[in-house]
């Protein structure tokens, strides 16, 4: 068995239909413990005060439109390289998310720093790595509206993803190799040394997973109603043949 | 049950209110697209038996 075959639309919809109810349910089940056990039950930060519960949001948020960008730009590569049409579809249902996650991500920043920095918004390399790559999310859905064609489409909405992944890549370590601006470093790193607290740390991984779980299980739920559309558009289109 | 927040109340509630409003506007698109794509499938797979049959 191949992975491959999963390209094709039917498997891909028997087995995300199979997995649906178990993501869905680990997603709801992460989320509510992760939000919960972070607003409720952690104390506040010596240096923060309360404002420290905005991590269980912001940092989950941000990391998932990242990943979630990376996802868009391996099926953008399966698309340009092995013309699988799910792929393309899997991209295309990826945006939307993304886009929601890197808004959340710029709007709790915004609400954070106000309090923490004295301002809501500062041209410093990550806030703008991350403000350009929001506007690579809208371009690239804009991109695959404007375009009727969908191979077209796909094409260089796939062009455009390998081009908006430098941005993904800066919003990620822009604030390793530019020792300048407001935003603080890493929150997780392998390094323990360089972690935050273990009493914020665990609800934190709980969230994260939690956002990973929610990109997954609306990335599946928007694939698959993209396959259904697309199905419907080659009957009407078989109809008009007929 | 409720944490007290204090001075940064309106940071940490604004913060989460936009994220979950954020959230439901993306959760409820999906499954009205979800909807739609069913209801389109199905009217041209019923079309498509009608015009076969």
């Amino acid at each position: 068995m191949s992975l491959w075959e999963y390209a094709n639309p039917k498997k891909f919809m028997a087995l995300s239909g199979r997995l649906l109810p178990w993501i869905v349910a680990l997603t709801v089940l992460s989320l509510g413990i992760g939000i919960i056990w972070g607003f409720f039950f952690t104390p506040d930060d010596y240096k923060q005060g309360s404002t420290v519960k905005i991590i269980y949001i912001h940092v989950p948020a941000a990391s998932a439109a990242i990943n979630a960008w990376a996802v868009m730009l391996v099926a953008s590569l399966i698309w340009i390289v092995r013309r699988h049409h799910v792929s393309a579809l899997v991209a295309k249902a990826a945006a939307p998310v993304g886009l929601t996650f890197t808004l959340i991500a710029l709007i709790t920043g915004a609400l954070w720093g106000q309090p923490m920095w004295g301002t809501w918004w500062a041209w410093d390399p990550r806030l703008t790595s991350f403000l350009i790559f929001a506007l690579f999310y809208m371009g690239y859905i804009a991109l695959w509206e404007a375009v009727e064609n969908p191979d077209t489409a796909a094409d260089l909405t796939g062009v455009l993803c390998i081009v908006g992944s430098v941005f993904a890549l800066l919003s990620r370590y822009a604030v390793n190799f530019w020792n300048q601006g407001l935003h603080q470093g890493a929150s997780l790193s392998l390094d323990a040394k360089e972690n935050v607290s273990d009493v914020f740390w665990l609800p934190l991984v709980v969230c994260i997973i939690g956002f990973e779980l929610l990109f997954l299980a609306l990335v599946l739920i928007r694939t698959r109603s993209e396959i259904r559309l697309r199905r419907a558009q080659a009957l009407a289109a078989r109809e008009r043949l007929a | 049950m409720m944490p007290d927040l204090g001075k940064y109340a309106f940071a940490v509630l604004a913060s989460y209110g936009a994220t979950f409003a954020l959230l439901a506007a993306l959760v409820g698109v999906t499954v009205w697209h979800r909807a739609k794509s069913i209801r389109a499938l199905a009217e041209s797979e019923a079309r498509m038996e009608k015009s076969d049959g």
